[in-house]
């Protein structure tokens, strides 16, 4: 038993640690990680469909195809729609909303978990880190599949539209024609989608979870969801 | 000289609502000596909580200062006071408050873990504490699996994980039927016997009364009366006759 010694500093915890309580915490949770993760998939799935059905549109006009079924949209000088932004633009919104939300809700059901480790001796760092991988784990297996629906989406639509003509235009990688816009390709899509589906999710997580652990221990275990 | 573990000086503590300031502690001066089994008694909303979080640091008083073993609680680092909860006070609640992701072993390394003992040792160490706390049947067991007294039997054994010099318990028979408190009484009472623990507890349970050595009343956030051993026998009999 420690008697009158002075009271030492608490100590960071291996890498190795933090990372082995994540994976367990998600493991365990796994029915509500999937469900958080889903939420994740869903806005990245959303906005890499209409984005690249966007890429897709453009490609086949680039190249002198009409779609199948005439649209009527008034093109800029540029070749993209003033709709095709706003579209964009909506999709990016749901997104952001979407993910933020899905992990506000998961932070705060777990505000109580949080006031206990620091009874226990966790660090607010810690505590942090914790759902710092969490989250970034979720976030890029969330993100990558919605980005693979997303893709999957837009070339059904595609092929719709345009036929098999598709994949001959396909924009896979970034081009840049003499007179239209720049194209950045399917694959660069997927890729802002898994990036920008894990900074969401990060950050989305993280934040809620640094202000709990900030919170005197007893304050974050009284918060009952 | 005596021990002294926990003093408080004038202890206060307001909740701010809005523009309403409730003062749940009113200046609460206490001495608690190492060893010594003390439950707090009040009624509902009398401050045992507030106090209890303010002695485990796990709230700030807005007046007054908390020594733990001679030392000014509010001139500790983060990271110090991270490692008090840690090394010196283990925690139990009403409520259990343990991690529902981790088993009953789980719940006991994690102290451990904070503490940087090798994985061998705490190992070792949770298995030889669910043993004592009658839970070695149960250990990788989660605690949804688990009845209300043998959770608290785990918080129990968490509590104990890093040797702590005192044991804070917030009403721990509260969710418990008369039978398993009496079990969780006797339990904490043999670890204050046995390893020299401090226990403060919050109780309403009067279960509670004929193991402590002191008794303090809390009433709207003051010490009320503290009453001894010899005085509480006598209450408790006239408990008893009514
Ligand atoms: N975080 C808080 N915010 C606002 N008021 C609070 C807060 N915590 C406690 N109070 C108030 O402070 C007073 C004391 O509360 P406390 O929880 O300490 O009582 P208690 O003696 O533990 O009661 P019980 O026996 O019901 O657990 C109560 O009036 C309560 O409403
Ligand atoms: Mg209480």
């Amino acid at each position: 038993m420690q008697q009158r010694t002075p009271i030492e500093e608490q100590i960071d915890l291996p890498f190795v640690e933090s990372l082995r309580i994540s994976f367990q915490s998600l493991k365990i949770r796994f029915g509500r990680s999937i469900i958080t993760t889903a939420g994740i998939t869903l806005g990245i799935a959303f906005l890499v469909s209409v984005w690249t059905n966007n890429e897709i549109g453009i490609a086949l006009q680039e190249s002198g195809r009409q779609s199948t079924i005439n649209t009527f949209e008034e093109t800029t000088e540029q070749g993209i729609s003033t709709k095709d932004i706003w579209l964009i633009v909506m999709s990016l919104i749901v997104c952001v909303v979407g993910i933020a939300n899905s992990m506000l809700m998961a932070v705060t059901e777990r505000f109580r978990e949080i006031g206990t480790m620091k009874c226990l001796g966790a660090l607010d760092g810690f505590v942090v880190r914790l759902f710092l991988l969490e989250s970034g784990f979720q976030g890029f297996s969330g993100a990558l599949i919605g980005a693979l629906l997303g893709t999957l989406g837009a070339v059904l639509l595609g092929l719709k539209d345009y036929g098999l003509d598709l994949f001959f235009y396909f924009p896979l990688l970034p081009a840049q024609p003499e007179n239209g816009p720049m194209q950045l390709g399917v694959i660069v899509v997927i890729l802002i989608g898994c990036i920008l589906g894990m900074i969401l999710a990060v950050i989305g997580s993280s934040f809620p979870a640094w202000r709990a652990a900030k919170l005197p221990p007893a304050e974050a275990m009284r918060t009952e969801v | 000289m005596n021990d002294i573990v926990v003093k408080t000086e004038d202890v206060v503590k307001e909740y701010r609502m809005g523009s309403n300031i409730l003062r749940a502690l009113d200046g609460i001066n206490i001495e608690i000596e190492r060893g010594e089994y003390i439950s707090l008694m009040g009624p509902s909303g009398s401050g045992k909580s507030t106090l209890f979080n303010m002695i485990g640091a796990l709230d700030r008083p807005t007046e007054g200062q908390v020594y733990i073993d001679g030392q000014n609680m509010s001139q500790l680092s983060q990271r110090q006071i991270a490692a008090f909860r840690c090394h010196r006070v283990g925690y139990i609640f009403q409520s259990y408050n343990l991690l529902h992701v981790r088993s009953a072993h789980g719940n006991v390394t994690l102290p451990m873990i904070f503490a940087g003992i090798s994985e061998k040792d705490r190992n070792e160490r949770a298995e030889k504490l669910l043993d004592m706390v009658g839970l070695g049947d149960r250990m990788y067991h989660l605690p949804d699996e688990l009845s209300g007294g043998q959770r608290q039997r785990v918080a129990i054994a968490r509590a104990l994980a890093n040797d702590p010099s005192i044991i804070l318990a917030d009403e721990p028979t509260a969710n418990l039927d008369t039978i398993t408190g009496r079990e969780i009484i006797d339990l904490i009472k043999r670890l204050n016997n046995e390893q020299g623990v401090t226990v403060i507890s919050a109780t309403h349970d009067l279960k509670m009364l004929d193991v402590s050595d002191r008794i303090v009343d809390i009433r709207d956030g003051l010490v009320e009366r503290i009453r001894n051993r010899d005085e509480i026998e006598i209450e408790v009999g006239d408990v008893g006759g009514e």
